[in-house]
């Protein structure tokens, strides 16, 4: 560790409310990513997810719109440490799109456009855990922040949370996506503070 | 072409020089994806927090990530295919 | 020797705070003694740490806006208003604290009068600050090499080194100063007062025939646009460096 230098403290404050082991509270929304912004006319907006054995099921923007929204209000936990806490998004949740899909996979690949990926285990994504965003704060989700539309699944990390989210791939096996391929956990619970592959 | 939240690989100068013990941002690596070559510094890097993704300036593949582990920078090998330091007077 | 200076360079030395500069409202310069700095050229960044009592540390690179000068080391800070560093460094830290760095960092974003030229320096906001060294370094006593250097800045108030560069004389230091401002200009201005474009490189810029050496620093998309234009013009790619300094300007 280095010298402490004299009153600097940082952007940490304390929280009133409980957070997970060694985050931070943040009122920002720090914009982060790991490639350029892709930009996506919502006229050709997809979503795709397809099965083990290979059966695709797609849906275009005005489908989403017009599948049943919630708007949830969750907590976001970012491996890098900032928690925002209570943030309000309108999404279709996932099990909506699953409910037409015929699987016995066990887990998901998330792809988004620009290449990355995440992977997750198939019932972290049900069961009203995990939504396709495509509003914040009561308005359309910006490009910098995953618009048109993101992957939400707050229980986890937010790396999961793929912005620019194009489909699900369905596999048997699981496989690492972008960050579990670069030193992070496979899984990502920030209350049992997994962010790191040793953890 | 509206700018991006990105920098170069000046940037990665004091990660790299710890790594490999030496000046790196005049090192000079190829692409295995389009097979360009640049210097450390032209490298197109995203600090995006979980990492910073050193990316081709040509074709945007990911060359480069660093991963802040706790136990210090790991730097992983993804797409560069080779890496030489300049040579020293 | 040489290994012993690479040590030096990688390791976090304790630098004192000995005089503080205000350049404009936004930026001030820390001019820093390095106890065992081993030299730097222009160009050459340091990377700043600073620790909180609890621990926590958050790093950042600042560019040293003065030619080598034995143990003194000046870098020049913007403060960006939710920046997490920057402030501190502008507002809080006094003549007599201590700052941690390490450095000098950088082996492309350089250049020294024996690198030759000619010269054409292009600075984005704060990106003036590595190119101030090397024009620094020129003036005081650095070769014949021509220099022009073209600063962008939003208005007169917000330029760096303003008067400084005012009492530049470009037939005696052989540095030309071209400046544009973007948003508000000095009373009675006749130059430039738009952003830098392919038509004013043309005009300031030295032809693409006379090979010049391009260094191009600032935010991220001045330097994009700058360095497209160049080569637009004719410049060899090889003969233009740029360091980007992010979307706010660093």
């Amino acid at each position: 560790m280095g010298i402490v230098s004299r009153g600097f403290h940082g952007r940490a404050r304390p929280a009133q409310e409980k957070l997970p082991p060694g985050q931070y509270l943040t009122e920002d929304f720090p914009v982060l990513s790991a490639g350029p912004t892709p930009r996506i006319v919502r006229d050709n907006w997809t979503f795709t997810i397809t099965t083990e054995t290979g059966t695709a099921h797609r849906w275009t923007w005005q489908e989403l719109l017009a599948m049943p929204a919630e708007q949830p209000t969750v907590d976001l936990h970012c491996v890098t440490k900032w928690s925002k806490l209570h943030t309000g998004w309108t999404g279709v949740p996932l099990d909506a799109f699953l409910a037409d899909v015929e699987t016995a996979a066990d887990y998901v690949m998330v792809d988004s456009h620009g290449g990355y990926t995440t992977n997750l285990p198939l019932e972290d994504v049900t069961g009203g855990k995990a939504w396709v965003a495509y509003a914040f704060g009561g308005e359309p989700l910006e490009p910098e922040h995953g618009g048109p539309a993101r992957l939400l699944v707050p229980h986890l990390y937010f790396w999961k949370s793929a912005k620019w989210v194009s489909g699900l791939e369905l596999r048997d096996e699981d496989e690492p996506g972008f960050w579990e391929g670069y030193g992070y956990k496979n899984y990502g619970d920030p209350w049992r503070e997994q962010r790191y592959a040793g953890d | 072409m509206p700018s991006d939240n990105h920098v170069d690989g000046n940037a990665m100068g004091g990660l790299l020089m710890d790594a490999f013990g030496r000046e790196m941002t005049d090192a000079r690596g190829c692409c295995a994806s389009c097979g360009s070559e640049h210097v450390m510094a032209e490298l197109i890097v995203y600090r995006s927090g979980p990492g910073d993704v050193l990316r081709c300036p040509s074709c945007s593949t990911v060359l480069m990530v660093a991963t802040p582990l706790p136990s210090g920078p790991r730097i992983y090998f993804s797409r560069l295919l080779w890496l030489a330091p300049k040579e020293r007077a | 020797m040489a290994r012993a200076a690479l040590r030096g360079r990688l390791t976090w030395q304790v630098a004192d705070l000995v005089d503080r500069i205000d350049e404009t409202a936004q930026v001030r310069s820390l001019v820093l003694d390095v106890p065992d700095w081993p030299g730097h050229r222009p160009g050459q960044h340091v990377d700043v740490r600073l620790t909180a009592d609890d621990g926590y540390q958050a790093e950042r690179s600042y560019s040293i806006a003065t030619p080598a000068d034995g143990t003194r080391v000046t870098i020049t800070v913007e403060r960006i208003d939710d920046g997490e560093v920057s402030p501190y460094l502008v507002d809080e830290l006094g003549v007599g604290d201590k700052l941690e760095l390490r450095g000098p960092i950088g082996g492309y974003f350089v250049w020294q009068p024996s690198d030759g030229g000619p010269l054409f320096l292009a600075a984005g906001g704060s990106g003036l600050v590595p190119l101030m060294a090397m024009v620094r370094a020129r003036i005081g006593g650095g070769g014949h090499v021509p220099v022009r250097l073209l600063v962008s800045s939003r208005s007169p108030d917000e330029v760096i080194y303003g008067g400084e560069l005012g009492m530049i004389d470009t037939d005696q230091a052989g540095v030309e100063v071209i400046q544009t401002f973007t948003r508000a200009q000095p009373l009675g201005w006749s130059g430039y007062r738009r952003r830098v474009d392919r038509e004013m490189l043309d005009d300031v810029a030295w032809p693409a025939s006379d090979n010049p050496r391009c260094y191009v620093c600032g935010p991220t998309g001045f330097v994009e646009a700058v360095a497209t234009a160049l080569v637009e013009l004719g410049h060899e790619p090889g003969n233009i460096r740029t360091e980007r300094f992010g979307p706010t300007g660093g």
